[in-house]
C-alpha cells in the first residue's frame, strides 16, 4: 500500500485501540486531510475525536500540549512544516519543556504531524525541510519515515510514546507503495535506525526522501563494483549514532544525504560526531549531499538544480574513494 | 454581600495576607541575593483578584497563569515551603529548582504552572479545557491573562478556538494597567479589554474592581458557572501591581501618586473593612492572622534555606518521559 495508506492505517488502529487518541488540525475532518491521510475519519469517529481547527498554528500546537499534559493523546496536524514555524514557540518552549521545567510533574504525549519536502514548484515559503531545527532541542523527538512500512511502525510507536514528537511526512513519498505488516501491534522503536542495504566500501547515511536517492546511488555504484552501505536513520532525534559508528568502523568513509539545507544540518551533526568519536577510523573527509544553500525558486528547471539526487550522491562517493 | 461563610471568608483573607507577606519576604530575600536569577514578578496589590477568582472554583477545577505566579500558586493551595524552596532553586521546590519564580506548577492542586512566554499558556489552557470537554467531566479551567498578553496572537487564536469548540474556560484578564512599562492605552486599540469577547461571539462578564475580593468572587463565580455549562467567557479585573513589572523595575517610582490612590484601596484594607461591617465581632479573629502568617513565611524561608540543592543527576533527568 502507499505510505499515505500506511499512515492512515496506523492512525486508525491507534484510535480504535485507545479512546484518548484524537486528531486535531487543519482540514483533517470534512476535507479528509490535505493529503487524504485521515480520509473517512470524521464519518467514522465523529467530531469529538476528529477536530477541524481554524488556521491557527499557534493554538493547534499549544492546545495539543495542554491536552497532552491533561491526559489525552493528541495527534495534531499542521498542513505543512512551513506553517509550523508559526507554532515554533508552542513546540519548543512548551511541548519540549513542560516536563523538565516542572520537574517531571507532567508528560506531554503528543504527535505533531507535518508534511514536508520540496520539488513541486511550491516556491521559497512552501519548500522547507527544516527538521534539523526542531531536532536541535532536547525534550522533543523528530521522526521522518522513508517508506510505507516504516511509516506505520514509527507513527504507531509515536502515538504510544509519552513524549512530544514532530512526525514529518515527505509529500513526495505519500504515493510510494510498499509492503506493510497487518499486525496492529507492529511498532518500530523510537530512535532506532535501519540498514537499508548492506555494503563495505562506504557508508551512506540518510533519512526521509534521501534514502531513495541513496539506494538508487548504491545500485549505480554497484555496477562499477563499489559496495555502499545505506543507513536510514528514521529519527533525527534520538539519533542512532551507534548504527552509524558500527558501519563507519567497517567502511571508514561516509557520505550524508539530506534533503535539508547544508548549514547547521543533519549532515553537519553526523559529520561532527564522526570526527569527534570515530577519528581513528576515518580514511577520508565526510561528504554531505544537501540541498543548495538558496531559497527555492518557482521555475522548475532551476528549482531542480538545487535539489540533491542519486547522481550527486554517486559523485560524492567517488570523491572520497 | 457574599454566599461564603464567615470561616470561608476568614480563610480567603488569611490567604491574601499570606500572599502579601510572602511577596514582601521574596523582595527582601532577592535584595539580599538569597533568591537568585534576574526575574521576580511579585503579586502585591493583586491579591483580591487571585484569591477572589480561585475561591470561585471547585478543588477539581484547574488554574494556569503567566509568570506573576506566586500568589496564584498560594491561592490554589500549593505549600508555601515548597514555593519558597523553588525561589531558592532548591531540590525541594515545587518545580525541583528547575523552574524558578516564573515556573511554579503543582499538579497535586491542579495548578498547571506559571509560564514566561507572554500569552504562551493560553493555548495550553484551551488544551486542558479540551480534556474536560472531551471527557465531559464538568471541570473548568481558570486562565489568568496579563493585559500585555492580550495583544499577541496567542490571545486571538486561543479565545477563538475556545469559542468554536465551546471549551469550559474562564479567561480572566488581570489588567494591572501596564505591560512592563507600556500603559494599556498605548498598547491596545480597545483598552476595555473585555469588549474583545464580541469578536469571538463569546459571553463576557465586563469589568470588575480587582481590588475588592467580594466583587471579584461574585462575578467570577457566575463566570465559572457559565463556563461549566455553556463554554468560554471573558472578563477583566482592574488591579494594580505595587512592585512594578519585576523587582528590578524602577519606573514605578514615577507613578507614586497613582500608586497611592490604589494603596488607599488596598485589597487587604478593603476586605478587612467589609468583614468588620458584616461581622462586628470579627476583630479578634483578624488579629490572629498576621502572627500565623509570619510563622508560615518564616517556616518557608527556613525550609528553603535548609533544603538541598539539585544534583548533576537532576540536571539531566525529566528531559524525556
Amino acid at each position: 500500500m502507499p505510505m499515505r495508506e500506511a499512515l492512515r492505517t496506523a492512525l486508525h488502529e491507534e484510535m480504535v485501540r485507545d479512546e484518548r487518541v484524537f486528531i486535531m488540525g487543519e482540514e483533517v475532518g470534512a476535507w479528509d486531510g490535505t493529503h487524504k491521510v485521515t480520509r473517512g475519519f470524521l464519518a467514522e469517529f465523529g467530531e469529538r475525536r476528529v477536530r477541524d481547527t481554524p488556521i491557527s498554528e499557534m493554538v493547534i500546537a499549544g492546545a495539543a500540549v495542554g491536552a497532552a499534559m491533561a491526559g489525552l493523546r493528541p495527534v495534531a496536524e499542521i498542513m505543512t512544516i512551513n506553517f509550523a514555524f508559526l507554532a515554533f514557540d508552542a513546540l519548543i518552549n512548551h511541548a519540549a519543556k513542560v516536563r523538565y521545567m516542572f520537574d517531571g510533574q507532567f508528560k506531554c504525549p503528543m504527535v505533531m504531524r507535518v508534511a514536508t519536502g520540496w520539488g513541486n514548484q511550491a516556491t521559497a515559503t512552501h519548500s522547507h525541510t527544516p527538521e534539523p531545527i526542531f531536532a536541535h532541542f532536547p525534550g522533543m523527538y523528530v521522526g521522518m519515515p522513508s517508506n510505507a512500512r516504516d511509516a506505520k511502525g514509527m507513527l504507531k510507536a509515536s502515538i504510544r510514546d509519552d513524549n512530544p514528537i514532530l512526525f514529518s511526512e515527505v509529500i513526495a513519498l505519500y504515493s510510494k507503495p510498499g509492503l506493510v505488516p497487518d499486525d496492529p501491534d507492529f511498532l518500530l522503536p523510537i530512535g532506532k535506525g535501519d540498514i537499508k542495504r548492506a555494503g563495505k566500501d562506504v557508508t551512506i547515511v540518510s533519512i526521509g526522501r534521501g534514502v531513495d536517492w541513496s539506494l538508487e546511488a548504491a545500485e549505480m555504484l554497484s555496477q562499477e563494483g563499489i559496495s555502499a552501505e545505506v543507513l536510514d536513520m528514521r529519527w533525527m532525534r534520538p539519533l542512532d549514532t551507534q548504527l552509524i559508528f558500527e558501519s563507519f568502523k567497517k567502511t571508514n568513509r561516509c557520505v550524508v544525504v539530506e534533503e535539508c539545507l547544508p548549514y547547521y544540518s543533519f549532515g553537519s551533526e553526523i559529520a561532527a560526531q564522526l570526527q569527534e568519536y570515530m577519528f581513528d577510523y576515518m580514511d577520508a573527509p565526510i561528504k554531505r549531499v544537501s540541498a543548495m544553500d538558496v531559497p527555492l525558486p518557482y521555475a522548475k528547471e532551476i528549482e531542480l538544480m538545487a535539489l540533491p539526487d542519486a547522481h550527486k550522491v554517486v559523485a560524492a562517493v567517488k570523491e572520497i574513494l | 454581600m457574599s454566599d461564603l461563610t464567615r470561616e470561608q471568608l476568614l480563610e480567603a483573607y488569611h490567604t491574601m495576607v499570606l500572599i502579601r507577606r510572602f511577596e514582601e519576604k521574596c523582595k527582601e530575600l532577592y535584595a539580599q541575593r538569597r533568591i537568585g536569577g534576574v526575574y521576580l514578578h511579585l503579586y502585591n496589590g493583586q491579591e483580591a483578584t487571585g484569591v477572589g477568582a480561585i475561591r470561585a472554583l471547585q478543588p477539581t477545577d484547574h488554574v494556569i497563569t503567566a509568570y506573576r505566579d506566586h500568589g496564584i500558586a498560594i491561592a490554589k493551595g500549593s505549600d508555601p515551603k515548597r514555593l519558597m524552596a523553588e525561589m531558592y532553586g532548591k531540590r525541594t521546590g515545587v518545580s525541583g529548582g528547575k523552574g524558578g519564580s516564573m515556573h511554579l506548577a503543582d499538579h497535586s492542586v491542579r495548578m498547571w504552572g506559571g509560564y514566561a512566554i507572554v500569552g504562551g499558556h493560553l493555548p495550553l489552557a484551551a488544551g486542558i479545557a479540551l480534556k474536560s470537554k472531551y471527557n465531559n467531566d464538568g471541570e473548568v479551567v481558570l486562565s489568568f491573562i496579563g493585559d500585555g498578553a492580550t495583544n499577541n496572537g496567542y490571545f486571538h487564536e486561543s479565545l477563538n478556538l475556545s469559542a468554536v469548540w465551546e471549551l469550559p474556560v474562564v479567561w480572566l484578564v488581570e489588567n494591572n494597567l501596564y505591560g512592563m512599562g507600556t500603559p494599556v492605552e498605548k498598547a491596545t486599540g480597545q483598552p476595555e479589554i473585555y469588549k474583545r469577547a464580541i469578536a469571538y461571539g463569546m459571553k463576557e462578564y465586563g469589568r470588575v474592581d480587582g481590588m475588592d475580593f467580594f466583587a471579584v468572587h461574585k462575578v467570577v463565580s457566575e463566570a465559572v458557572d457559565y463556563a461549566r455549562h455553556h463554554g468560554p467567557v471573558l472578563l477583566e479585573s482592574i488591579t494594580y501591581r505595587y512592585e512594578g513589572h519585576g523587582v528590578s523595575d524602577r519606573m514605578y517610582d514615577k507613578r507614586a501618586e497613582e500608586m497611592q490612590q490604589y494603596k488607599q484601596r488596598d485589597p487587604l484594607i478593603v476586605m478587612a473593612d467589609k468583614l468588620q461591617q458584616m461581622f462586628p465581632d470579627i476583630e479578634p479573629d483578624l488579629a490572629k492572622i498576621e502572627p500565623l502568617v509570619a510563622a508560615v513565611v518564616d517556616e518557608a524561608v527556613k525550609f528553603a534555606e535548609e533544603s538541598p540543592i539539585p544534583t548533576a543527576e537532576d540536571l539531566v533527568n525529566h528531559i524525556y518521559a
